[in-house]
């Protein structure tokens, strides 16, 4: 089979409990190449740990999560080594944070933060990375020049450009986002979707988008689901979800937002 | 794909036309309204052939964007079939998986709505071009020749160059509904859906999308439309279907 031919994630019945309260629960879904898929919902409806169990970064109580990786074939990311996970963490998937400082390291300079997944693949000639670095910089559209500073001094719609060129350098192929361009102005917001979108389109990115903003999932998501008290209510192209909701919930959320 | 078509109609028919609408119903369900029900189709069948342009008549409210619009896969159907496409590229609206009908979309159906909406920061000829960058899939002389078709289409409806480079939002109605239908149209498909493609446009425009229109059904595509003017419809429709006819 062709890599078109089937899903690069493939999530299989997740399930997370915190405590008493189901989180997630038994939600399955598959990510085809270069798809973009939108998980919406309002806050505390599970989507958050739904993206944290299906990128490993937050073991579920139950379910499976496959990835199709490059060169082995389907891997059940779960049953990897800690250390393989790591890798595959660092160099074939992306995850962006909400919060940018979460995603960078503050106290190095903006291509440090940049280069450094490079040098975790093992490349160690300075000048190839400064060089990638560098061409990231501006691939996100920020100032070269600004290579050496901390990324402490920049503004936010920068700091998550940062973050976002620190992800791509390895070239991966499935970006997890939570909630990318919640925290910023509207014009920046603006800046960073054109971004995502023009990026996400010429790398060929699968990509899971967490977020509460419709517009942001009716601009970016060839697809989308719609999760309430961690299950998946309702799921179709972006456009049909949003134009034409069947379930209670999802004609709610479309009808509480002024332009989705 | 084929074998399963044969299959749930029973063989006796292959999928000759490109759309296949059979006792098609569509009623949304407002459940924030107390569950009230609005019935817009019901009992809707209609087959239309590549090379025709079939004309959508009735009042306002008799279904005919809604109709459009499950076509596009954009409302979902709540009874009957919906078959797109021909040979092994049929699928049934239906029953389809969102992989099939966005591989329906990319393949096989251009809808070009009422108003364009547009993406911030992007340029009106990005936007127009974008269906065929898609399927450019990086190649870089194919991207070029996105751009050359897009600039072709934009002379001929008449958008001034100094607004290509210009994102969309703040143009005239004219101009924009110029834009959609170039976008709409860049990407030949063999089934065209056309919501009142020529409601804001001046005399002269009209004259020019009739003739886009006419010249995509003889180049074989199948296209199902709404035009209220008269003008339009007589010099593009080679039929004409009234939504009371299936009440």
């Amino acid at each position: 089979m062709s890599e078109q031919d089937q899903p690069i994630l493939r999530v299989e019945a997740l399930s997370k409990r915190y405590g008493d309260r189901l989180a997630v629960d038994q939600v399955s879904f598959d990510l085809w190449p270069g798809e973009v898929l939108a998980v919406v919902g309002e806050s505390g409806s599970g989507k958050t740990t739904l993206l944290n169990c299906a990128s490993a970064r937050l073991l579920p109580d139950s379910g499976r999560v496959d990835f199709l990786t490059r060169h082995e074939g389907v891997v059940d990311v779960y049953r990897l080594s800690e250390a393989a996970r790591r890798l595959l963490a660092r160099t074939d998937w992306g995850y962006v944070h909400q919060n940018p400082a979460d995603g960078l390291r503050m106290d190095v300079s903006a291509g440090a933060n940049v280069g450094e997944r490079l040098m975790a693949l093992g490349e160690r000639h300075y000048g190839r990375i400064r060089q990638e670095a560098t061409q990231w910089l501006s691939r996100v559209e920020m100032q070269e020049d600004r290579i050496d500073e901390s990324p402490a001094t920049f503004s936010g719609g920068m700091r998550q450009r940062l973050q976002i060129a620190r992800n791509l350098v390895t070239r991966p192929r499935l970006v997890f986002m939570d909630e990318p361009t919640s925290g910023l102005d509207v014009s920046v917001q603006a800046k960073l979707l054109d971004l995502l979108r023009t990026l996400t389109h010429q790398l060929h990115l699968a990509s899971v988008i967490v977020t509460h903003d419709l517009a942001v999932a009716r601009l970016l998501a060839h697809r989308m689901m719609v999760m309430k008290d961690g299950r998946v209510v309702e799921q179709g192209l972006t456009d049909q979800v949003l134009d034409d909701p069947q379930h209670p919930y999802t004609q709610l959320l479309v009808s509480s937002v002024l332009q989705p | 794909m084929s074998s399963t078509l044969s299959g749930t109609m029973g063989g006796a028919m292959s999928v000759t036309a490109a759309v296949q609408v059979r006792d098609l119903g569509k009623t949304f369900t407002l459940h924030n309204q107390g569950g009230a029900e609005l019935a817009v189709l019901h009992g809707v069948s209609l087959e239309v052939r590549r090379g025709e342009c079939v004309a959508l008549d009735g009042p306002s409210g008799a279904g005919k964007s809604t109709l459009l619009k499950c076509i596009y896969g954009n409302y979902r159907t709540t009874q009957g079939s919906l078959i797109v496409g021909e040979g092994e590229n049929a699928i049934d609206l239906a029953t389809a998986s969102a992989r099939q009908q966005m591989a329906m979309r990319r393949t096989t159906v251009g809808y070009v709505s009422q108003f364009l909406r547009a993406i911030p920061r992007v340029s009106a000829l990005d936007i127009v071009a974008e269906p065929l960058m898609e399927d450019a899939n990086g190649d870089p002389d194919k991207l070029v020749a996105a751009r050359r078709a897009a600039e072709t289409l934009l002379l001929r409806l008449r958008i001034p160059v100094r607004l290509w480079s210009v994102p969309p939002a703040t143009f005239s109605g004219g101009e924009q509904q110029r834009i959609n239908i170039a976008r709409g149209l860049i990407r030949p498909r063999p089934v065209l859906l056309l919501d009142e493609p020529t409601a804001s446009l001046d005399a002269d425009n009209r004259i020019t999308v009739t003739a886009m229109i006419n010249e995509a059904r003889e180049q074989g595509a199948a296209i199902i439309g709404i035009f209220h003017d008269q003008r339009v419809r007589d010099s593009v429709a080679t039929r004409v279907v009234n939504m009371a006819d299936f009440k």
